[in-house]
């Protein structure tokens, strides 16, 4: 056999092992799966703001992170702001196309499936006469989002497919989008 | 108290394929029944219920069906006689009308009360089935309070529901059957799908569980299958008794005029909020479905396609665009909230730490601990082991390991 023929093993930088021992750790206790995320977000003028995120609560404790990062939003200018940064409802897009692409990635990883390219377009439609509270017919957020995924991998139409169908079904932001959530705010 | 070697809880297809194992082998034993043979059959099932399994496919050890229609499908009198009679020929000795209260471990055995008297057994099989209690989401308890629920278990006919609006929740075999049999009475009718799996009733001229007998597929076991807890959660396939009618999926149903849409998600002041991943989950159920028949046709390639049909693949499930996220509970156009979200067993009577964090019985292949045995669970050591069909031979493998542990106990 030519050794260029040889199988190399399959790598989309997912450590698929980790994941899996992960939930058998989870599986024996599972109050250590419980984790709490959160942002702080300062507004700075207008609709500019600005997100840090560091700590989080995971493995039963609190946890830091070597770096804070940041995420700022802004409004475009058609909305009389200054567009120093993306919408909040594009955060949320990004934040879908991320989770699922992530998703796509691990899952691929699982299945032995090597990817080459990936790239997730995502579309919202919101028609703005709900937040200008124009009509109480017409909601604030997005009527209807679009995914549109662009796959390059060694793998059938059919598996990518079946790759995809599986990142949605296993992902947090869609889920967040798709089911309604409890959200409870507060002034301190 | 009484004594006995074997005792076997449930006169359903478990515990009559128990028996007979076990007279097989000469291994003396009591079931006992807490209503009468075939019970859940008798009173648990809907009018119209026929088995999803062929005639030709119910075989139990030394009974199999000997009618002249094979290919058709058991109504639940024939049901209810198929099981009598199998009782009747295999001197099953049931005692009937003996409701069992509790099951404690005691000494090499098991202490066994009844409200018939109380029994000691060295092994004990649990064979009381799988589907005893109506599995219900928490969040029925938001549905407004004029809002009449029902359970799968205990739906007879659509004369039992008030005029109006019926919403169904979930889209397996019951669901779907339901839906269609609630619609067809003329009422409006939402469907709301989760996960679910689209089955085509025939394939290339055979039925689909010729299919699935053939190629192996019913008697796959656990170690053969990536993720056996998932394995045994996996929703009933979209299929109803009957050749009149390919699918019963929701493209079937959707042209009788029911509405789908996705899983319930939440019940929000009287408002109930449905999943916006319906079209997931119909690509899922799409891609599932394939897969199988690609299965079906790899082992048909290989064992050559003598008397099939050619190879066929449907349409995509065609998914509403915009599937309704909202339906107002409260005004008036749902009478009517039919629960067919899966059942569970009941073991409440079963007071022994056998139990996973989630309440569900853990067992090996149907071992659950020395001398106690579990018969009819989902995926138990077949995919099959449910079934009439596949409960015999989890039954035959029970017996023997009975007869190996009474054998070293002897030596």
């Amino acid at each position: 056999m030519q050794t260029s023929t040889m199988t190399k093993p399959i790598s989309n930088g997912v450590n698929t092992e980790a994941l899996i021992g992960a939930r058998g750790a989870f599986e024996q206790m599972p109050e250590a799966a419980a984790f709490t995320f959160g942002s702080t977000c300062d507004w700075k003028e207008g609709t500019y703001s600005t997100n840090t995120i560091n700590g989080y609560f995971g493995l039963g404790q609190d946890q830091e992170r070597k770096e804070t990062f940041r995420i700022d939003s802004d409004h475009p200018e058609v909305f009389a702001a200054a567009d120093r940064a993306p919408t909040p409802p594009e955060i949320v897009l990004a934040a879908l196309a991320s989770c699922l692409t992530g998703g796509v990635a691990a899952v691929a990883q699982h299945r032995g499936i090597q990817l080459h390219r990936m790239r997730a377009m995502v579309e919202g439609d919101i028609d703005v006469r709900g937040i200008l509270g124009m009509d109480p017919e017409v909601r604030n957020g997005f009527s209807a989002i679009r995914v549109r995924f662009e796959i390059d991998a060694d793998a059938t139409a059919e598996e990518i497919r079946a790759l995809v169908a599986q990142s949605q079904k296993r992902s947090a932001v869609f889920d967040i989008l798709t089911n309604p959530t409890a959200v409870n705010v507060t002034v301190a | 108290m009484k004594h006995i070697a074997t005792l076997i809880i449930g006169a359903g297809q478990a515990g009559l394929a128990m028996s007979r194992s076990l007279s097989d082998r000469n291994l003396p034993h009591v079931v006992l029944e807490r209503g009468e043979i075939a019970n859940s059959w008798r009173h648990e099932r809907w009018d119209s219920l026929r088995l999803l399994t062929p005639n030709w496919q119910s075989r139990l050890p030394g009974h199999a069906y000997r009618g002249d229609d094979p290919d058709g499908f058991m109504s639940m009198p024939q049901v209810i006689d198929f099981l009598t009679g199998y009782a009747a020929a295999s001197k099953a000795p049931v005692e009937e009308r003996t409701r069992v209260l509790s099951v404690t471990a005691q000494g090499n055995g098991y202490d066994v009360v009844t409200d018939r008297g109380d029994w000691h057994c060295d092994a004990l099989v649990l064979a009381s089935g799988a589907c005893n209690i109506a599995a219900i989401p928490a969040l029925a308890a938001d549905v407004p309070q004029q809002i009449a629920q029902i359970t799968a278990l205990d739906y007879r006919n659509p004369g039992q529901l008030a005029p109006g609006g019926v919403l169904v929740v979930g889209a397996s075999a019951s669901g779907v059957q339901l839906a269609a049999e609630i619609r067809a009475a003329g009422h409006e009718v939402f469907l709301s799908a989760g996960e679910h799996i689209r089955m085509p009733r025939h394939y290339r001229g055979r039925d689909i569980q010729w299919w699935m007998d053939r190629a192996g597929i019913h008697t796959q076991r656990p170690d053969e299958i990536d993720d056996i807890e998932r394995a045994r959660r996996v929703p009933s396939l979209q299929l109803v008794g009957s050749h009149a009618q390919r699918f019963c999926d929701l493209n079937s149903l959707a042209e009788q005029g029911v509405e789908i849409t996705g899983r319930l998600s939440a019940i929000r002041d009287g408002t109930a909020l449905f999943s916006g991943a319906l079209a997931n989950h119909c690509a899922l159920s799409d891609l599932k479905m394939n897969r199988l028949l690609e299965t079906l046709d790899a082992w048909a390639g290989e064992r050559g396609t003598g008397g099939l049909g050619p190879v066929e693949r449907f349409a995509a499930t065609a998914c509403p665009a915009a599937p309704r996220l909202m339906l107002d509970l409260a005004r008036g156009q749902v009478r009517t909230i039919l629960w067919a979200t899966g059942f569970r067993p009941d073991y409440r009577w079963l007071h022994m730490p056998v139990f996973d964090r989630k309440g569900r019985l853990c067992h090996d292949q149907g071992i659950v601990a020395p001398g106690l045995y579990v018969l009819g669970l989902p995926f138990q050591r077949r995919r099959n082991s449910a079934l009439i069909d596949g409960v015999g031979a989890d039954a035959a493998a029970l017996a023997d390991h009975i007869v190996r542990t009474r054998d070293r106990s002897a030596a």
